[in-house]
């Protein structure tokens, strides 16, 4: 063998050898370096003769290439081991669990979503959103909406008053929203379509009333609209907010002094374990209360009933709320138990729309 | 309102199945709640008897009987713990398998105590036809074995029950309600003539009526030498399907005629009667000893009926115990008379009376039918207990008034939407009583005098509905009209929106809480005027309109904690109150964290806890005005707010000291104390209505963007400033360097402590300059840096940390 072969030999020993990328490097300045072997045998080929130099150079420059390719194939031998072995000291434990994130763990209030819902399918039928204060006048509360003097619900056991004032006039808080259509009425020009969603309050507590609620009502007001607009208006109302395909309602005469002829709505139902399914079963439930408006209360927010004409319905947030998500108890609403409204409630990005649904 | 279908039918000739009837009654208004058919409910109860009772081997109370329950069929061994029950008892049995009412149970064999019993022998309360449980049922001797009980005892009468709204008064009478019905087609009204009963001799008794406004109307008549004592069966059944006691026969015909043609009577024992009648104004501390045993101290608000000697009754609502009549009375004065309902109502409410006079009085019976009312009581009382009757005394007019409607034909399509032929109007009105003359286009419709509630057109129309039915009113659709799609919501409205998901987007969730809160409460929140105290709150710590919904939000959180859920983040966007008029009241949207409820995430974990604090409540706070579109770079926060906050760890969020859009920090610890809850609480509270207008703009673009081709520069610095010194104004100093060079500086770290002098601290900025025309040179940027130390130097006293 003679002593270039023996060198190479060596050489690429060393380099399978290398257990690291410094002891590689320290092969290759050995070997390739300035003063290296296989530098040193190149250094000699000046000397030689042109053709000693040809062969010889030839077997130098064959040697050098082979021992350049088992440095570059070593040195990516090492570096993978050395990235897998920095890789595997990098583990990580992926089981632990996470928190939640805030949009998931946030909550809307049953009632602000309703509320939303409520919206968007009154403001698709072409209705405005009309609000007013929660405290207000007798006068708005119940004398322009043709209560008389003496209806029970004016008495201090029904309503909630403040102290009188130095005039005698008394503020109270709304029973109904239907001061709003009041105002609504005094300040606007028919035609009219607005739905009035507000907090309202009785003095009453029990399991199935609380002293404050919420209502919805709607008012229309024009030259022509009558029962028969009042019902479809009703009727695909039902149909979006309950999200069912059809719905059967019944309309039975009734009393409010507000309206005339005033009715009240009940719709078909199936009771099934706490869950109440609509368009289906024979139960009736109550819903709402609607009606034509009164012509006292026109003449009393100036408008000629025999040239206007309209109608109102009215109808408990709470309760609609509570019969489309199955909700049992009217007083948890107001009770801030945690739990309740992280059940209850809606995530922020449930936004009600009527392209992608109310509630899904 | 109750009443029975054979009742109905005195009334009513019919022959529709009772279900139809009981619909129909819903569809025209007058609700049927209930009904009730107790022959079909009671049907498995049979009557039977006791055939040997003996003491039980292991019990004291318990009796073992030996049943014979008819039909031929073996002795039945029931255990029963009754004390009557004894050998030849006949009662009501019920077999295993029968569901019983009173004990809302479904009967199966049993062992009582060792030995089997195979039924069980009833009492009343256990089939709910009273509230008796004393013991067994106790049936005559003639009761027939086997059958059963309930047709037997004749309760196989449905029972209506009509949930009767306030304007009908004229059925609060089972005569009224078939008057309606007969308009509905459901079978023809029975009303005969009331004719007069001949007075025989004069009345004794002088009436006089002081206040024509209390008393529009009184009759009076005496009926001598009558001999009172039980009503017939007819009558007591007639009660007693209802649920009345009979008492005796005078009083139970005025309870029969109370029911039966909605016009309440009084009896007086004429003999108890001293002098004359007066209806007056009680004297304010009179009293009465009434009918319900109960004495009622009087004052001049209410309306008596008194003799010479004192007063006898509560006009219109219950009569007195001295001037009753009993199984002794042989001289009755029989009244009729009409009522002031207001006034009526006001004194049921001030005595807490609910009669059945006071029901209908204070609706309003019918004027017209108080004398035919007193005709129809006397010939009752002739009938049932004898005697001669005297002339009627009639004070007052008792017609009402005349009304008289015109009607055009059009208002039933208008309103209602539906075509009526004017026959099937006429045919309609004229069984409700109503009189319609003409034939249009205006007509004219004369009121029946029962029919109190109808004064105008809208009313008609509403009776010609219900009876043609309001399921046959057509659903026409709505059109949205000409109106362009466009959003309908406020400002307001869309801010209350936005707030409510942005704040449930940062982990929050929304309570609701009262309105009204303590007064206490109030107070500490600045609130508790009082304009805005109720004066009838449900609970004392209800009483006063909420200045803030942080006190709310604290005790929601409080109780949270107390059920064991102390790391909550509870917000609400809702309405507060700073005064009684409209323009006083805002919409405020607040929110707590309480415990390891910070924004990052809820309780306590792995990757880091941390306890809510002043920031986070910021945090919340700036959320809420960014996305109900606050102008964020003209917000100002200044240290400090609300004497509620935290002083040191506070702040208010302003736009110029007059108009605060916010506050937000730790909750004052004495705040905390005051409202009895456990800290540390952070909080925050914006007032949504205060935040400036966004401005109209024509079209919905975007601003032009600018995109430099520039790379940015970015440059760190530290100061060395006093303690109290403020970032902020770290911020404001270096950015006011070179407003148009610099676009953001950050603050990456705040440090006191070990190699900073005390009372000082470090703030470190990281400042981005963005060139515009070209790359910045090293000098260039070095200029800038000197001039953002100088600027901080001047403005803030700080120095770069060496």
């Amino acid at each position: 063998m003679s002593d270039l072969l023996s060198l190479e030999v060596s050489i690429l020993d060393q380099i399978a050898a290398a257990g690291d990328e410094a002891a590689l490097e320290a092969v290759r300045v050995a070997a390739l370096g300035k003063k290296g072997s296989i530098s040193a045998l190149l250094s000699t080929l000046g000397k030689m003769s042109p053709d000693e130099r040809k062969t010889q150079g030839a077997a130098i420059n064959l040697a050098k290439d082979k021992v350049s390719e088992a440095l570059a194939a070593r040195r990516d031998v090492l570096k993978a081991a050395a990235l897998d072995a920095r890789l595997a000291a990098e583990t990580i434990d992926v089981t632990l669990p996470l928190q939640d994130t805030p949009a998931e763990a946030g909550r809307v209030h049953p009632l602000s979503q309703v509320m939303d819902e409520l919206t968007t399918i009154f403001a698709d039928m072409g209705f405005a959103i009309a609000e007013g204060p929660d405290i207000e006048t007798d006068d708005y509360n119940f004398t322009k909406l043709n209560f008389p003097e003496g209806h029970p619900a004016r008495e201090m056991h029904d309503t909630f008053f403040f102290n009188p004032k130095e005039d005698g006039s008394r503020m109270l808080l709304r029973t109904h929203t239907s001061p709003v259509q009041v105002r609504t009425m005094l300040t606007q020009k028919p035609p009219i379509r607005v739905i009035c969603p507000g907090r309202t309050y009785r003095i009453d507590s029990d399991a199935t009333h609380t002293p404050q609620f919420h209502q919805v009502e709607g008012l229309v007001i024009d030259k022509g609209s009558h029962l028969g607009h009042l019902k479809w208006i009703l009727h695909e109302f039902c149909k979006a907010f309950f999200e069912v395909d059809h719905i059967n309602m019944r309309f039975r005469p009734s009393f409010f002094p507000f309206t005339e002829p005033s009715l009240e709505v009940d719709i078909q139902c199936r009771r099934d374990k706490g869950e109440i399914r609509f368009g289906e079963g024979e139960d009736w439930l109550e819903i709402l209360g609607c009606g034509m408006v009164h012509p006292n209360v026109l003449r009393a927010c100036g408008l000629d009933p025999d040239e206007y004409q309209g109608f109102a319905w009215g109808m408990g947030i709470d309760r609609i709320a509570m019969l489309k998500y199955g909700m049992s108890d009217l007083r948890q609403l107001f009770d801030g138990d945690v739990r309740w409204l992280s059940h209850y409630g809606f995530k922020p990005l449930e936004v009600p729309t009527l392209a992608g649904g109310l509630s899904s | 309102m109750k009443f029975t279908l054979s009742w109905l039918k005195d009334h009513l000739d019919t022959d529709e199945p009772v279900e139809k009837l009981a619909d129909k009654l819903t569809m025209i208004g007058l609700e049927v709640e209930h009904l009730e058919d107790k022959a079909k409910l009671l049907a498995p109860f049979t009557i039977a008897r006791v055939i040997s009772a003996e003491q039980h081997p292991n019990a004291d109370r318990l009796r073992v009987c030996m049943v014979d329950t008819g039909n031929g069929a073996a002795p039945v061994q029931v255990v029963c713990g009754a004390p009557n029950a004894r050998t030849g008892l006949i009662s009501v049995f019920s077999a295993p398998g029968t569901f019983i009412p009173g004990k809302n149970i479904t009967l199966s064999v049993g062992t009582i105590r060792g030995v089997e019993s195979r039924g069980m022998l009833c009492s009343e309360a256990e089939l709910e036809i009273s509230e008796n449980h004393d013991g067994i049922m106790e049936l005559p001797a003639d009761a027939p074995i086997g059958k059963p009980y309930a047709e037997w005892a004749g309760l196989g009468d449905p029972v209506f029950e009509i949930n009767l709204t306030p304007n009908r008064q004229d059925c609060t009478g089972v005569h009224g309600i078939a008057r309606d019905l007969a308009a509905a087609d459901m079978g023809r009204l029975k009303d005969p003539a009331i004719k007069p009963i001949k007075g025989e001799f004069p009345c004794s008794v002088k009436v006089t009526v002081e206040d024509e406004k209390l008393c529009p109307g009184f009759a009076l008549r005496l009926v001598r030498g009558v001999k009172n004592g039980p009503s017939p069966k007819w009558l007591q059944q007639r009660l007693t399907s209802i649920g009345l006691r009979p008492i005796n026969a005078l009083v139970d015909i005025t309870n029969f005629m109370t029911f039966d043609r909605a016009r309440p009577l009084h009896v007086f024992d004429a003999q108890k009667v001293k002098g004359n009648l007066v209806v007056r104004r009680a004297h304010d501390g009179e009293t009465l000893l009434a009918l319900d045993g109960r004495t009622y101290t009087l004052d001049s608000s209410i309306c008596v009926i008194a003799d010479d000697h004192a007063v006898e009754s509560l006009a219109g609502i219950m009569g007195g115990e001295a001037s009753g009549c009993d199984e002794t009375t042989t001289d009755v004065l029989i009244e009729s008379a009409l009522w002031n309902e207001i006034n009526i109502a006001q004194t049921g409410r001030k005595l807490g009376i609910n009669s059945d006079a006071r029901y209908r009085f204070e609706r309003g019976v019918d004027p017209a039918f108080m004398v035919p009312g007193l005709e129809m009581a006397t010939k009752l009382v002739l009938e049932l207990c004898g005697g001669t009757a005297s002339d009627n005394v009639v004070v007052g007019n008792p017609y009402g008034d005349e009304r008289v409607i015109d009607f055009p034909l059009t208002e039933v399509k208008r309103l209602a939407g539906i075509d009526v032929p004017l026959p099937e109007m006429r045919r309609i009105l004229g069984h409700l009583g109503f009189m319609l003359a003409g034939s249009g286009p205006v007509v004219k419709i004369a009121v029946p005098s029962w029919r109190t509630d109808v004064h105008g057109k809208a009313d008609i129309v509403e009776e010609i509905v219900r009876m043609v039915g309001v399921g046959k009113v057509p659903e026409t659709p709505f059109e949205r009209g000409e109106a362009p799609r466009k959003p309908v919501l406020t400002p307001i409205q869309l801010r209350t929106r936005r707030a409510k998901r942005a704040l449930a987007t940062r982990g929050m969730v929304e309570a609701v809480t009262w309105s009204f809160i303590s007064k206490p409460a109030a107070e500490l929140f600045g609130g508790g005027k009082p304009e805005l105290a109720l004066a009838n709150p449900i609970a004392s710590d209800l009483s006063d309109m909420r200045p803030s919904l942080l006190p709310g939000l604290i005790a929601t959180a409080q109780a949270n904690a107390d059920r064991g859920f102390g790391d909550a983040a509870i917000f609400e966007v809702g309405q507060i109150f700073k005064g009684d008029r409209p323009e006083d009241q805002f919409m405020a949207a607040s929110g707590v964290r309480r415990g390891f409820a910070s924004a990052k995430g809820l309780g306590r974990h792995w990757t880091g806890s941390q306890a809510a604090n002043a920031f986070d409540a910021k945090a919340d706070a700036l959320a809420v005005l960014a996305a109900a579109g606050a102008p964020m770079a003209a917000l100002q926060i200044v240290p400090g707010g609300p004497a509620w906050l935290h002083p040191g760890r506070s702040g208010t969020i302003q736009m110029g000291p007059q108009n605060v859009l916010g506050t937000f920090g730790e909750i004052h610890p004495r705040t905390l104390e005051a409202l009895k809850a456990d800290g540390p609480l952070v909080g925050f509270e914006v007032i949504l209505d205060r935040i400036p207008a966004a401005k109209q703009k024509p079209t919905r673009a975007k601003p032009v963007l600018e995109l430099s081709p520039f790379q940015p520069v970015s440059r760190d610095f530290a100061f060395i400033v006093d303690r109290a010194m403020k970032a902020g104004d770290i911020v404001r100093a270096a950015q006011g360097a070179d407003k148009k060079l610099i676009t953001e500086v950050s603050v990456f770290d705040v440090y006191e402590g070990k190699g900073i002098e005390d009372g000082k601290k470090s703030i470190a900025i990281a400042v981005t300059m963005q060139p515009r025309d070209k790359t910045m040179t090293d000098e260039e940027i070095d200029a800038v840096g000197a001039k953002i130390t100088a600027e901080v130097a001047k403005k803030t006293g700080g120095v770069l940390r060496g």
